[in-house]
């Protein structure tokens, strides 16, 4: 399993903030992961917005990471606070 | 006192500044900044402000945009505090203070920590208003503000 977090406004598009799941056997990346989540939310791409980072285990990634079961893979909207 | 404080706690900046300059006693300048939450938004009064922070990558970038000020100027002293959770108008969000021997180096390294915390540190912030609960991310004019500090890196 898993563990996938929605920060900022993609909690109100993915409507949690917080899951677990097992990774579809087709998802091997982050990217994968990316075009897989969009899909099930319907989300029209805003999973897919280069804006949007990806970090697994507390490390911002790129698209053509690796995922394992276990990780904690988050979904991080542009940042900011002040 | 750490030099940084996440926390949902309220922050108390007169008492922080207090204690920082005590602790800075020594340092020829002091310079802080308080931000607070605005009473009135783009869709009108402001009920309440919610700041989401994500572990430890919050601390760590926070940690290490520190450091980078550590480096570039010659500080004697720096605390940043940050507030996370729900708060209320005129409430105070973030402080950042700087001691050095001179108030240039204070007065900058203030700047460029105030910049990361905009624009690069790791929090995600939400309005909310009689009408409207909207996340703000950062404005066009932030982005150019913290760039400044990228392009003296460069030269």
């Amino acid at each position: 399993m898993a563990k996938l977090l929605y920060f900022g406004r993609l909690s109100d598009i993915t409507g949690t903030a917080e899951e677990t799941l097992s990774l579809p056997l087709e998802v091997e990346t982050a990217g994968d992961l990316r075009q897989w989540l969009d899909l099930r939310f319907e989300c029209a791409g805003a999973l897919l917005e280069p804006t949007v980072r990806i970090a697994v285990n507390s490390e911002i990634i790129f698209d053509s990471t690796g995922l394992s079961e276990g990780d904690e893979i988050a979904f991080m909207p542009p940042v900011g606070g002040g | 006192m750490d030099a940084i404080i996440i926390s949902p706690d309220p922050i108390d900046a007169p008492e922080t500044l207090k204690q920082f300059e005590t602790e800075a006693s020594g340092a020829g300048g002091i310079v802080s900044f308080t931000g607070n939450v605005r009473p009135v938004a783009k869709f009108g009064p402001v009920k309440s402000l919610f700041l989401q922070s994500y572990s430890p990558l919050t601390e760590n970038g926070i940690k290490s945009a520190l450091e980078t000020a550590q480096a570039r100027w010659p500080l004697m002293g720096v605390r940043i505090v940050h507030r996370i959770g729900e708060m209320a108008p005129g409430e105070t969000i973030v402080f950042v203070a700087t001691a050095s021997a001179h108030r240039r180096a204070a007065f900058e390294a203030a700047d460029f920590l105030m910049d990361y915390l905009k624009t690069e540190a790791v929090f995600w912030k939400k309005e909310t208003t009689e009408t409207e609960e909207a996340w703000i991310e950062p404005r066009g004019e932030d982005y150019s503000d913290a760039n400044r500090w990228q392009l003296e890196d460069a030269t």
